[in-house]
């Protein structure tokens, strides 16, 4: 977390981050349960309510700022990392979270989100990726697998979906990691790191849509076979999963990826690996099937903040000039050939 | 006669020696005098020198009231600095400037060839004048594509310069002539003076060691010191400008120097030119003025905007002709507190400005019509969340990529109404280059104090084109500073971030990081007071009204008409950059007795109060537009009246002479 960004002393707790509005999502919403996680979660930050914004763009996940009691702007579709480039840049002082969703923020809104990735602003972008477009009604949106029906592809999608962890890679994003709208501990341990990445940090939530594309996760979700599927990935320790830690996670020799196989010598997770090709590679064990999908921070490096470097150039100039802005601005005024008529 | 190759020139007489470089110790050896006419033969070991001992015989000074010369070359001949350095010459000396710059659309398009003809023309009298002139009486030409692509705009007897040099068979065919244009007669009714400039340039260089290349980039400097001498110009501050320019080439600074001086004496002592000219200096008010295109204005403009609201200016941009130099030249500019963005795209340069609004900046974008275009969502957007933004339009002709170096005032419309629903916003529009100072900070004045976003219609005319400008004193120019909201504005102790300002409208403007005033806002629509969603019918209606309403009701000065004696039963009403052409076309009828009076709009959104009764004091108004009568349109639709459009779509600003023509027609016969 940035050290510009004020603490407070006083301890607040999730109801103080409750807005007054009434929240407006379908009964059974993943959303709820982000949003709880979310609200739980900020006391912990020690940053007080003022300085905390949330930034979002159209869609049901965008609704998110307008029951958080802090600062927020609910803006246009797909462009909330392009406001919040600006906010975050011109103001050192704030917190300033993204919220979005995968139609959002990976098709209308995909140049802002990998420019804001590349750049490394200071943001906290939060995809609820529900692999649907929920707030039109159930269309398909770019995360939903090939052949998916819905109201707008009666005869199936024809194209493939992205992979946002590894667009998100692929954009040099510092911070990449994915956790599950159910888990709340884990979603919660995911937030946890992406504040204290200095930069963007993206996380990428596994979201229910009850309503147009139920199910979507149960895969992962589900308690009796979730064990075979979900790949925890914990800094230090071996990428094992499955009951008795069966499966592994191994780099075969001669291969530029990563691949799953029972038994084996598992890698030892290590999400501060500069060369982004090993995140990467994880983030290819998970295709649209889910069969094998680590969730946690697969990337976590260091790399100058677009802000940083931004706001160092205006200091630095302002360091290096005298006088008021006032006598500043005249003299930039007179500059050049000037002539004097008596 | 001597058949002259090279010339060498020291500070009091110009000698020239037979083709091929004349040596430094022949050199010394040559005792120049000062004695006129003679002509000497000197015996040197290898050749015959012709020494010229030559006073600068007395030429004739005629005094002119006005003159337009245009310098025309190949993109690579350096026309543009050659004009600004013109341009300098003639500010210093206190003549009234105005000038445009013609740049080809290609970077680099082949040399030699009419697509990468650059030229700048520039328009000096001892009168205050307002436009870069019509038509040029002097042209140089570089080159023979730059005396066929301007050719056609020379009135009979207008002067010529040709560089001879460039005149080559390879050259004159690129262009499509079969025979040179300098020998077969077509140049018959103009005053073409033939003037070696490369060959005497390289000649005059000879001696610098600087390389051949070099010598022959210097041409330009060899034109510039001819003009400068055939018009009187004090030359000192192109002087020092070459030592600022090439600080870091010594040699060059010695040889472009030497060039200019080289063409300066040439004028002085050649036969060819027998006249100098003298334009006495402008009455102009008493100041300070500098040389300022209207970007540069429009930068400085923003700048002091930041200066005089307190407030760290925030600009996000995509590079976009003509509006990127605004860019380039407030990115030099940090030390004000300033930050740039070049964004990814228009839309992100709009949104990261209104992020940084909100964030408590004054956000600004700057584009030009391709990228409005694109930013109309993120405006609408603003207009919903009433937060101060400017945002710049340096118009270019379109539709589409159109002709992006080319001018026009179409966009008119899409800065009035090119939005979804109802989303009224200020529009304003500067009319002259240096005018661009100050609507920049009046838009940013009115983005502040109101809470909206403000269009800024400039153009490509007045973007690029240059005028004198008197600088104003900081401490004058108008506070535009306004209070954020720190504390709950309800009576219970609340925050209503929709309660509005009773004589402003405008809403509280509460930063993030402001304790208490935790809220949110959005596109949705907003409940009046609360700013809560609210769909409710009435609550909706009265929100459309109360937006429109309050741009309605932005504050704008009257029009002023001008019409001295005031006996004008024609108007003619015009906005934005067409100031200086109807302007001068008013005063050209004036003089010859036709009565016209002149109203010219800079707030086109909300119109100033009085123009209603303004237009219905004439039989007929006249509007006359760079694009298809789009002002008309509104002109007519709001205050009823049989308003004639007059259009020109071509790229090019109007002429003075053309619309003297059309309004002496419409005096006389109605
Ligand atoms: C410019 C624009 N185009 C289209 C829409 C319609 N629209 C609103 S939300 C949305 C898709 C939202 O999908 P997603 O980002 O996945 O959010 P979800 O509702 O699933 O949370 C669309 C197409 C819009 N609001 N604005
Ligand atoms: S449509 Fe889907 S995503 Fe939207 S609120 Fe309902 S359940 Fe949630
Ligand atoms: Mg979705």
């Amino acid at each position: 977390m940035a050290d510009t960004i004020p603490l407070t002393p006083v301890k607040l707790t999730a109801k103080d981050f409750k807005s007054d509005q009434e929240v407006r999502w379908c009964p059974g919403c993943g959303d709820y349960a982000i949003l709880a996680a979310v609200q739980q979660f900020m006391p912990e930050l020690g940053i007080p309510r003022e300085n905390i914004v949330f930034v979002s763009g159209i869609g049901c996940s965008s609704r998110f700022p307008y029951y958080m009691n802090t600062y927020g702007m609910h803006s246009i579709h797909g462009r909330a990392p392009a406001i919040a480039t600006g906010l975050s840049t011109s103001r050192p002082d704030l917190s300033v979270w993204v919220v979005t969703g995968d139609g959002d923020a990976l098709s209308i809104g995909g140049n802002h989100l990998i420019h804001a990735l590349r750049r490394n602003v200071n943001l906290k972008i939060l995809l609820f990726n529900n692999r649907i477009y929920g707030l039109t009604k159930g269309q398909y949106s770019p995360t939903s697998e090939i052949g998916k029906i819905t109201k707008s592809t009666p005869a199936g999608s024809a194209d493939s979906p992205f992979n946002p962890l590894s667009l998100a890679l692929g954009a040099e994003a510092t911070f990449v990691a994915r956790t599950i709208d159910s888990d709340r501990k884990h979603l919660q341990s995911v937030l946890r790191a992406a504040a204290g990445h200095e930069g963007s940090a993206f996380v990428e939530i596994y979201q229910n849509c009850n309503i147009f594309n139920d199910g979507a996760f149960d895969l992962i979700k589900d308690p009796s076979a979730r064990d075979e599927h979900l790949i925890r990935l914990e800094q230090g320790r071996p990428i094992t999963f499955g009951a008795d830690d069966r499966f592994s996670v191994v780099h075969p020799e001669g291969s530029f990826g990563l691949k799953v196989q029972e038994g084996g010598s598992a890698i030892v997770h290590d999400a501060t690996v500069d060369d982004p090709a090993y995140a990467f590679a994880l983030s290819r064990l998970s295709g649209s099937e889910l069969t094998t999908t680590p969730i946690g921070v697969f990337r976590d490096v260091q790399r100058p903040s677009y802000d940083e470097i931004v706001r160092k150039q205006v200091l630095d100039a302002r360091a290096q000039s005298t006088g008021t802005p006032e006598e500043m601005l005249g003299e930039l005024l007179s500059a050049g050939d000037t002539w004097t008529i008596l | 006669m001597v058949d002259i190759a090279g010339w060498i020139f020291d500070h009091t007489a110009t000698v020239g020696n037979g083709p091929g470089p004349l040596r430094k110790e022949w050199r010394r050896s040559l005792e120049v005098t000062n004695c006129g006419l003679a002509i000497d033969r000197l015996k040197l070991p290898d050749r015959v020198l012709w020494r010229f001992n030559v006073a600068a015989p007395a030429k004739r000074v005629e005094q002119l009231d006005r003159v337009v010369i245009r310098f025309a070359g190949d993109s690579g001949d350096g026309m543009q600095l050659t004009g600004d350095r013109f341009t300098s010459e003639t500010a210093q000396l206190g003549n009234d400037i105005s000038t445009l710059p013609n740049f080809p659309a290609e970077i680099r398009a082949p040399a030699g060839t009419l697509p990468g003809v650059s030229s700048f023309q520039v328009h000096f009298a001892d009168y205050d004048i307002l436009t870069p002139g019509d038509a040029p009486n002097v042209l140089v030409a570089m080159n023979p594509a730059a005396l066929k692509a301007n050719l056609a705009e020379l009135p009979a007897g207008a002067d010529i310069i040709v560089n001879t040099d460039e005149f080559t068979k390879r050259n004159l065919s690129k262009v499509g002539y079969a025979v040179s244009p300098l020998e077969d007669g077509s140049l018959d009714g103009y005053a073409v003076h033939p003037v070696a400039l490369t060959s005497m340039t390289i000649g005059a260089l000879a001696e610098t060691g600087v390389a051949k290349k070099d010598a022959e980039r210097a041409k330009n400097m060899f034109a510039l010191g001819l003009l400068s001498w055939m018009y009187s110009r004090p030359f000192e501050s192109t002087l020092r400008f070459l030592e600022r320019k090439f600080a870091k080439r010594p040699d060059l600074v010695e040889a472009n120097k030497t060039a200019f001086q080289a063409g300066w004496n040439y004028g002085e002592t050649t036969e060819a030119f027998t006249v100098r000219y003298e334009v006495k200096p402008a009455r102009m008010r008493p100041g300070t003025y500098r040389n300022i295109t209207g970007n540069q204005a429009l930068a400085l403009g923003l700048v002091a905007s930041a200066v005089r609201s307190r407030l760290p200016l925030f600009l996000g941009a995509y590079p976009i002709t003509p509006a990127s130099d605004i860019l380039h030249e407030i990115s030099k500019h940090k030390r004000f507190g300033i930050t740039t963005v070049q964004a990814e795209d228009e839309i992100a340069a709009i949104g990261a400005a209104l992020g940084a609004s909100y964030g408590g900046a004054l956000g600004v974008t700057t584009t030009s019509g391709p990228g409005v275009a694109l930013k109309s969502e993120t405006i609408s957007l603003a207009i919903a969340l009433e937060l101060p933004l400017v945002i710049v339009d340096v118009q270019r002709a379109g539709p589409s990529t159109g002709m992006p170096t080319k001018t026009e005032q179409a966009d008119l419309n899409m800065a009035l109404f090119g939005r979804h629903g109802e989303a009224p916003l200020a529009v304003i529009a500067p009319r002259s280059p240096s005018d661009c100072f100050h609507a920049a900070l009046e838009a940013s004045r009115i983005a502040l104090t109101y809470r909206t976003p403000v269009i800024l219609l400039s153009d490509n005319y007045v973007a690029n084109g240059s005028e004198p400008w008197m600088l104003p004193s900081v401490d004058e120019l108008p506070d535009i500073s306004v209070a954020f909201t720190t504390a709950p504005n309800a009576p219970d102790g609340k925050f209503l971030p929709y309660l509005r300002d009773p004589e402003t409208l405008a809403r509280p403007w509460a930063i993030p990081g402001t304790p208490g005033l935790e809220h949110r806002i959005g596109g949705l629509e907003k409940a009046d007071k609360t700013g809560d969603i609210s769909y409710d019918p009435a609550n909706h209606e009265h929100m459309v009204r109360i937006r429109q309403a309050r741009i309605d009701a932005i504050p704008v000065p009257d029009v002023d008409v001008e019409d001295p004696q005031e006996n004008a039963r024609v108007l003619v009403l015009g906005w934005g950059s067409t100031y200086g052409p109807i302007g001068a076309a008013c005063r050209a009828l004036r003089q010859r007795g036709l009565p016209i009076a002149q109203a010219h709009l800079r707030h086109l959104s909300p119109l100033p109060a009085n123009l209603g009764e303004v237009l219905a004091g004439y039989d007929k108004v006249v509007v006359p537009e760079m694009n298809l009568g789009q002002l008309a349109s509104v002109i007519r639709a709001k205050y009823l009246i049989d308003a004639m459009p007059f259009n020109q779509v071509s790229g090019l600003p109007f002429t003075a002479a053309t619309l003297e023509s059309m309004l002496e027609d419409v005096v006389k016969n109605g």
